[in-house]
C-alpha cells in the first residue's frame, strides 16, 4: 500500500517532469533523393538551456532545426518536442507545437505587406485567438522589451536589418513560446547591426528562455551558451560545454573548423 | 458627303452608350468573375490533389488555345442545350467571358503566388498558421500586389475583346459604332471617334498599370 502510493507521488511531483528534456532529438537523419544531409543527430536540452550549433555551411544545421518545428521532414529517428512526436504528429499537433516554439530565420521573414504592429498580432489573432486590444498590448510591450517601442507604425521595409531581426524575434515572442529556434540569425545583417540584435539575444538566454541557435558568433556561444555543438557533413560530431570546445575541441574536424573561423 | 461631317457623331452617341454600357459590363464581369474562378483553378493546380490538379491545367491550356470567337459562338449554342431552353446571347457571353477570362487570370495568379518567396510560408507555418490561413493572411495579399499591374493590363485586353460579342448578335460599343457608320455613310468619322475611345480608356488603363508598376518597384 505504502509502496503504490510512494510511487504515485514520485511519478507527477515537480523534479522528475523538469528532469525530462524539453527536446530530444534521437537518432534523426534525412536525405533528398541518395544525398544525406543529416545523420544520426542525437541531442537533448533541457529547459532553460541555450544550445548553440556551429559548423561549416553545408554541415546540416539549419536543416536540423528546421526538422525540430516540422518545417522540413525527416525520413529517420525520431524527435520529440514538449511531448509531441513531431515526425508522426499529425498537423493539429504540428500546428500546437509551433505555437508554442518560435522560429527566428536569416532573412527575417517579416511579412511585408502588413505594419510592425500586425506583424505582430497577426498570429495571436488568429492562431491563438487573442482579442485585438490584448495581441495589440502584448505587442506594445515587446518592441519596448526590443528597444523599438517607436516603430509599431512602420513597415519592415523601413527598418534596417537589425530593426528588422529584432521585430522577428519579437514577433516570435509575441505567441509566448517556451523555447525558440534561431537559424543563423545575424547572417544577413551588415556587421554594425550584429551587436544590436545579440543583445537582445543574451537578454533573453538571461531571462531563462530554452534556446537552439545556429550561429557563427563564437562571442555569444562564449558568453551564454550552455552547449557548442559542432556539426559537419550531417553528424553531430562534437558536443561540450562552450568553455570546453573552444578551448579544447577534442576532435580534429572542430580544430580546424575553429582555427578557420577564429582567424580573422 | 466630302468634307467630314462630325454632326452625326453626337446625334448617334445615346445609341453608343448604350454599346458602351454593355462593354463594361463584359468588362466588369469578365474582370470579377475571371479573377474569382481564376483563383479557384489556379489554387487546385497549385495545391489540389492530382487529379483535379491535372483537370484545372488542361482547362487552362485548352482554353488558352481558342481564340475567344470560338469561345463566345460555342457557349451561345452550347448552353441552351445544356440547360435545355434558350438563355439568350447576354447571359451565354457573360458565361464565356468569365470562363475564357478564368484560364488567363489563373496563370497570373499562380504566377503570383510563385513569386512570393518560400521563406514567408516557412515563417508564418512556423507561428502555427494552417496552410490556408498562410495562403490568405501573408502570401495572398503580397501576390497581389505583384499582380496588379498585370491583372490591369489583361483588363485592358479584356476591353478590346468586348467588341467581339457582335458574332453572337450583341451590341457592343464597337457594333454600335458600326452599325451607325452604315446608316449614316459616315465610315471616317464614326470610326476616328471610336478609335479615339479605345485610346483614351486603354491609354489610361495602361498607364495605371506603368503607375502601379512603379508604385511596386518604388
Amino acid at each position: 500500500m505504502n509502496a503504490t502510493v510512494s510511487v504515485a507521488v514520485a511519478s507527477s511531483t515537480e523534479p522528475v517532469l523538469a528532469q525530462a528534456p524539453l527536446l530530444r532529438i534521437d537518432g534523426v537523419g534525412k536525405s533528398y533523393g541518395t544525398v544525406q544531409v543529416l545523420s544520426g543527430c542525437t541531442l537533448d536540452v533541457q529547459r532553460g538551456e541555450v544550445v548553440v550549433i556551429c559548423g561549416p555551411s553545408g554541415s546540416g544545421k539549419s536543416t536540423l532545426i528546421k526538422c525540430v518545428n516540422g518545417l522540413v521532414p525527416f525520413n529517420a529517428g525520431r524527435i520529440l518536442c514538449d511531448g509531441v512526436d513531431v515526425g508522426l504528429g499529425r498537423q493539429v499537433d504540428l500546428v500546437r507545437l509551433r505555437t508554442r516554439v518560435g522560429m527566428v530565420f536569416q532573412n527575417f521573414e517579416l511579412y511585408p505587406h502588413l505594419s510592425v504592429l500586425e506583424n505582430l498580432c497577426l498570429a495571436p489573432v488568429h492562431v491563438l485567438r487573442r482579442p485585438r486590444s490584448e495581441a495589440a498590448e502584448r505587442a506594445h510591450q515587446l518592441l519596448v522589451r526590443v528597444g523599438l517601442p517607436d516603430k509599431a507604425g512602420s513597415l519592415p521595409g523601413q527598418l534596417s536589418g537589425g530593426q528588422q531581426q529584432r521585430v522577428a524575434i519579437a514577433r516570435a515572442l509575441a505567441m509566448d513560446p517556451i523555447a525558440l529556434l534561431f537559424d543563423e540569425p545575424t547572417s544577413a545583417l551588415d556587421p554594425e547591426m550584429v551587436g544590436e540584435v545579440l543583445d537582445v539575444m543574451v537578454e533573453l538566454a538571461r531571462d531563462g528562455m530554452t534556446m537552439m541557435v545556429v550561429t557563427h558568433e563564437m562571442g555569444f556561444a562564449r558568453k551564454v551558451a550552455d552547449r557548442v555543438v559542432f556539426m559537419d557533413a550531417g553528424r553531430i560530431v562534437e558536443t561540450g560545454t562552450a568553455d570546453g570546445f573552444f578551448s579544447e575541441p577534442t576532435t580534429e574536424r572542430a580544430r580546424g573548423f575553429l582555427s578557420r573561423i577564429l582567424s580573422h | 458627303m466630302d468634307a467630314f461631317d462630325w454632326g452625326a457623331v453626337p446625334a448617334a452617341l445615346p445609341f453608343l452608350l448604350d454599346g458602351m454600357q454593355l462593354s463594361l459590363l463584359l468588362l466588369a464581369v469578365g474582370m470579377l468573375g475571371g479573377t474569382a474562378l481564376g483563383l479557384l483553378v489556379a489554387l487546385l493546380r497549385l495545391f489540389g490533389p492530382r487529379i483535379p490538379a491535372a483537370i484545372a491545367a488542361a482547362y487552362v491550356d485548352g482554353l488558352r488555345a481558342i481564340p475567344l470567337v470560338l469561345v463566345l459562338f460555342w457557349f451561345y449554342f452550347l448552353v441552351p442545350l445544356a440547360i435545355g431552353r434558350p438563355v439568350g446571347a447576354l447571359p451565354s457571353a457573360l458565361i464565356a467571358f468569365v470562363i475564357f477570362e478564368a484560364a488567363y487570370y489563373s496563370e497570373i495568379i499562380r504566377a503570383g503566388i510563385g513569386s512570393v518567396r518560400s521563406g514567408q510560408w516557412q515563417a508564418a507555418q512556423a507561428l502555427g498558421m494552417t496552410r490556408g490561413q498562410t495562403l490568405r493572411l501573408v502570401v495572398l495579399p503580397q501576390a497581389l500586389r505583384a499582380m496588379l499591374p498585370i491583372l490591369v493590363t489583361q483588363a485592358v485586353i479584356l476591353f478590346q475583346d468586348t467588341s467581339l460579342v457582335y458574332v453572337i448578335g450583341l451590341r457592343d460599343f464597337m457594333t454600335a459604332t458600326s452599325i451607325s457608320a452604315e446608316e449614316g455613310g459616315r465610315l471616317v468619322e464614326f470610326y476616328a471617334f471610336a478609335a479615339l475611345v479605345y485610346l483614351i480608356v486603354c491609354s489610361a488603363g495602361t498607364e495605371l498599370a506603368h503607375a502601379l508598376q512603379r508604385r511596386r518597384s518604388a
